[in-house]
Order: structure tokens, then sequence, then C-alpha cells
């Protein structure tokens, strides 16, 4: 359970774009019918994509009437997962992965990057307004520790000049290339794999 | 070592690519029809007999899981769901298996659909795992287009729809019952069982959940049959798994092994050893972060499967191993997983919304030497007043890793947290201040 409140600038209102509501009517379709609450979780994402990262109360009541449920149920789904954010993050959200596998690997050093490069507090927008960061429970890839997520995309195997040179990239408007950072082919033991080696060779 | 050709999943580090095409060249969906020509009661039989047990860390026999689900398909429909909220610190190999082998694991749906007759399968990815969840997508996209699922898949006779469902970054999910709720389109806080899910579970229709690994290993024990399955490992802990080495070692990978492979094999051999060689190694967690440590000692002749670790008062879980050297603080390396439990409880049952805070909050004093003597076995007391007490496992996998602490290091608790509660010295701990309202990391 996270602890998040509702910015306090909220827009009046919000409605899924054309692009958005043809997505929104895919997924409806994906459950039996009278079923379409089980979209809720698919929509608050859809509509997060939409308004820059984050879901305005407006589109929570939007979704609720769009499938046909209380607003207070869709407001429970929204607060629930940590995933969705209820008040700005900016463009680029950046999860630093910092739960014991990482931190026996040195995921604190990625945190001192992004309180030098992004802002001094997690969940706090960096000068530009375009990014923020935050610590995070496992994201699962603990053979890639230390690593962290920037929107989608996971970068791997990192230490802390590595991050520096992700965000100083990231901050410049590029998007960095996800995947590890030593150069290691997914997760396989660098230099000693010892299996399927006819196939690596093949 | 596993011989190469026993391995299941060829394509673990995808040295071959994971499009259809080169599935099929590794023997994927060849002879699907021939297998379910053979009926369901053959499957389920087949996966009995292979001794198959659950990967997604219950260990429950699958083959007698699948018998559960309603012999005949009543009013209600069957589903199969797919749980691939693969979340537990240490574990990561479902992450592999949606991007390398994702026809491996539509194959496994297929049939398992057939076996329990389930009509709609749903697989459940956590929200995290966005890139993994589009790979799968464009793989069951290939699916449909070769007519390998939807009417008639694979021309079994057997209509099967199969949908991914993203989950939002919530660890409670990959419980059986939250990831039905969650599915619901509701909070993911899990259901009072009985009734179990095979008779009443995603929209009140009876469903069969499994793991990810269980379901994609299934076609290949089908195709070479269940004596080679159970020829590996021993007796009831037969077959391979994927074994995820991470922490404290020199190459830390994923790795699929035969069951009831030595420890000390899978550290030394396939992860490069310990940084700072094996007399540096203080600590292992053997299957993901609710299971409870063990120490060096043991981990010499420690063998990896469900019995033996049970035998050690541990458990193989999700096979996460995670390795920790002298190097590290192990009472902070189990307070910051007191902090992922306390951050995971879904809030439904009291002992575990409050009892995971307050394991926290003792493991955090007591890696600073401020907690008192008595302290300890305090703590000691409030993990017996979550385990057991709880809806679902999440209080047994809380309290697991501190109890685990407390067997195997008391001695260095007590050394590092000398303060007696008697002596009147104004410390100002704030024993009493719920601290995750402080905090902002909460």
């Amino acid at each position: 359970m996270s602890l998040k409140k509702p910015a306090k600038d909220q827009p009046e209102k919000f409605e899924f774009s054309s692009s958005s509501l043809k997505e929104a009517k895919t997924i409806i379709a994906k459950y039996p019918e009278g079923k379409q609450q089980s979209a809720v979780m698919a929509l608050l994402y859809i509509a997060q994509r939409q308004n820059d990262n984050w879901i305005p109360l407006a589109a929570m009541k939007y979704i609720a009437k769009f499938l046909d449920m209380p607003y207070i149920k869709v407001y429970e789904v929204a607060t629930f997962y940590s995933m969705y954010h209820i008040s700005p993050v900016g463009k680029y959200f950046i999860q630093v992965c910092t739960t014991t596998p990482c931190m026996i690997r040195g995921a604190n050093k990625l945190v001192e990057a992004c309180k030098e490069k992004i802002s001094e507090n997690e969940s706090e927008l960096s000068k530009d307004k375009t990014c923020s960061w935050m610590e995070v429970e496992c994201l699962g890839a603990c053979v890639n520790a230390p690593m962290m997520q920037i929107n989608d995309n996971y970068y791997e195997d990192l230490d802390k000049e590595k991050t520096l040179k992700i965000l100083e990239s990231l901050l410049k408007g590029e998007t960095p290339k996800p995947g590890s950072y030593r150069g290691r082919i997914n997760n396989e033991p660098e230099n000693n794999r010892k299996t399927l080696l006819d196939l690596k060779n093949a | 070592m596993l011989k190469d050709q026993d391995r299941i999943f060829k394509n673990l580090y995808n040295d071959l690519g994971s499009d259809i095409n080169s599935s099929q060249k590794r023997g994927d969906w060849v002879n699907t029809k021939e297998l379910t020509n053979k009926g369901r009661d053959w499957i389920i039989n087949e996966i009995k007999d292979s001794q198959l047990r659950g990967r997604g860390g219950a260990g429950f026999p699958t083959g007698l899981k699948w018998s559960f689900a309603p012999k005949e398909v009543g009013s209600r429909p069957h589903y199969l769901v797919i749980n691939a909220d693969e979340s537990e610190p240490g574990t990561c190999k479902d992450r592999d298996l949606l991007r390398f082998e994702p026809h491996k694991l539509i194959e496994g749906c297929l049939i398992a659909s057939f076996a329990v007759q389930a009509h709609a399968c749903y697989i459940y990815i956590r929200g995290e795992y966005f890139i993994e969840g589009q790979k799968l997508q464009a793989a069951i996209d290939e699916a449909y287009d070769k007519n390998l699922i939807g009417k008639n898949a694979a021309g079994t006779g057997w209509d099967l729809d199969i949908y991914i469902h993203y989950g939002a970054g919530a660890y409670i999910c990959g419980e059986e019952t939250a990831l039905l709720e969650s599915i619901e389109g509701k909070k993911g806080q899990p259901r009072l069982k009985p009734p179990f899910p095979a008779l009443i579970g995603l929209y009140g229709c009876p469903t069969i959940i499994n793991n990810v690994e269980t379901i994609a290993v299934v076609p290949t024990i089908l195709r070479k049959g269940s004596k080679w399955f159970s020829s590996l490992g021993r007796e009831k802990n037969t077959g391979t798994k994927i074994f995820c080495i991470s922490g404290n070692v020199n190459n830390p990978c994923n790795v699929e092994e035969e069951m009831n492979i030595p420890l000390k094999e899978l550290i030394e051999i396939h992860a490069g050893g310990v940084i700072g060689g094996w007399d540096n190694l203080q600590a292992v967690i053997p299957g993901g972060s609710s299971m409870p440590l063990i120490p060096k000692e043991k981990c010499e002749t420690l063998t990896m499967d469900f019995d033996s670790l049970m035998a050690e008062k541990s458990g193989l879980g999700t096979a996460g191993v995670v390795v920790i050297n002298k190097d590290q603080d192990i009472i902070k390396c189990m307070a910051r997983i007191a902090r992922f439990y306390k951050h995971e409880s879904c809030g439904q049952c009291t002992p575990c919304r409050e009892g995971t805070g307050w394991m926290w909050r003792m493991l955090e004093r007591m890696s600073k030497g401020e907690a008192t003597k008595d302290e300890v076995d305090m703590l000691g007391d409030v993990t017996n007043q979550i385990a057991g007490h709880t809806i679902c496992a999440f209080g047994e996998g809380s309290s697991w890793p501190v109890q685990g602490l407390l067997r195997h290091f008391k001695k260095e608790i007590k050394e590092r947290n000398k303060f007696d509660p008697i002596v009147k010295e104004n410390k100002n701990i704030p024993y009493l201040i719920d601290q995750h309202l402080l905090d902002k990391n909460a």
C-alpha cells in the first residue's frame, strides 16, 4: 500500500483522445460481457499515458462513467497500486530498485546519482520539471542488479558513473539505450558461461 | 551439471531468437495436435506421473491441481490464469521466459486450457514488465496468424483465446486470489479460502492458476515423456528449474539446472563463486526473500529442492538465490526485506498490516544498535503473531525471513544491541510513534 495524495492543481475536464478511445475499446473487448470493470487498470494506465504520466481526478471520474462503475472503486484502484501516479511526476519517471538483492550490489550509489542530477528528495520534480525519481521495491531484474527503470525501459548492471551518464542524456532530452550497461547479453553469466555453448557459438 | 539436451529452455539467453520460426525449429508447436488427441486424462496423468510441482513458490503438484477442475463444464465457463506477476525479490526467471520463450508458454496455455476445459486464458503480467508484455503480445499475435490459437487452435479442435492483463506494481497480486481480484478490476486483496479458485475463481467460475514456468515446461514434458522428467532430480522433486543467482557473486545469472543440485555447485560453477571467495560467504537466501536464510556452515552440503530445503526450515520458493557475503551487514539486509514487506502488505488483515511495519522499525533500530536486549525476543514474538494469523500466505512470507535471521544470527543482534531498558537514559527513540507515517518513503 502506498500513501499517495492527489495533486492540488487538478484539470477541470478529462476525455480520452481518439487513439486512447480505440485502445480502451479493444481492452474492454478482452473481458466477458458485463465484466467491463476488469478493464479499469488498463484504462487508468491509458489515461496516465495520455496525461503526461499522471492521473487527474477528472480522469478517474471519466473512467468510472466509461465503465459504469462507482467513482470510489476507481479511486481505490488508482491509490492501491503503486504504478499509478495521482500527482505529476514529470515526463520521465525514474524508479531505482533498492530492495536487498540490488542494495547489496550498490543501489545506494544510484540513489546518490539521482539526488545529484535530478532532485534532492524523491518524488520531487527536477528543476526543469521533466523528471522525478523514486526508490521502489523489487523490479524483478535481480541478476542484473543494480538497476533502474525509466518509464518502460530497464537499465541494468549500473554503477554511479553510468547512472550519471544516463541521467545526463535524459536531461538533454535523449532516450538512453536500455539494457545492460556492462555489455552482457541478457541474463547470461558474463565470461563464465558453461551451458548451451553450442548454441552460443552456432 | 545438467546435459544441454535435457534443458527445456534452450533460448534462455536469446541465442536463437524468440519468434515463431525459430521456436518451431526448437520443437515448439510441432505435434500439439497429437498430444491433445491422446485426451484430457492422459495429459493430466502424464503431468501427475512427472511429479511436476508448481514453480511459483508453493510447490503444489500441478497434475493434482488440474484434476480439481470440474470434469464437466456446467453453466459457468472455466478459466485458465497464468501468474506472471513475478515480484519476489531475488527472482527474475519469468521475465526471461516471457521475453525469450513466449511460444513455450503459449503452447503450454493451449495444452493446459484443453486439459482443464478452458476457452479463455488470462496472463497476468506485472505492470513493470511492459516491454516483456509487448514481446509476449507479439508472440500471441504470431500464434493467432498461424492459427495456433483462436478457433480450432493448432488443429486440436479446441477454441482458445489468450489475453494479457497488466498489473500495476503490487506484490500481493502474485497471491492467486488477489490476482483474481485484480483481474476483476478491484484492489488486489486476497480472498478467504475455501472456496478454492478451482471451483469458484475468476468471475465466480472454476479457475486454474499456474505460474509461467510451470506452464512453459508442460509441452516438453508431454513430448519427452513423464519418465524423462521424473528421471531428473529426485523423488517428488523432479525435473529442471531455472535458478536466479543474484547478490554478491562474481557472475550473477539465470541458469536452468536439475532439481537437487548442490547449492555450492550452483554458486561456484555457474555464478563464478562468491565475491571474496567461498570463505567470505555469510548467508544465502535460497528461494526468494520470503524464505528464511541459511548460514554458511549449512551451505556446504545443501542441495536445492523443495524437500531438502524444507528440512533446513527454509524452502525452495521461486529458486531466487540471493548470496550475501561478509562485506554486508546481515541485519541491514533483513531490515530492507522487512521494509519491502511493510510496503507491500495489502492492509487487509491487522496482524500483517501492523506487524510488518513493526518488524521493519525494530530491525532498523537493531541494525543501528539502538534496540534493547529484550526486544530481540519481542521481535520473535511479533513474527509468531503474524504467521498463521492472516488470510493469505503473506503473513508467513513476511515473518519467515525475520525468523530465519533470529534463528541463525541472534548472537550478532545481541552483541550489537546491548542497550539496557532499565537504565533511564534519554535516548530519544520514538518507540510509540508510527514512524512509517513520518517517513516520506512510506
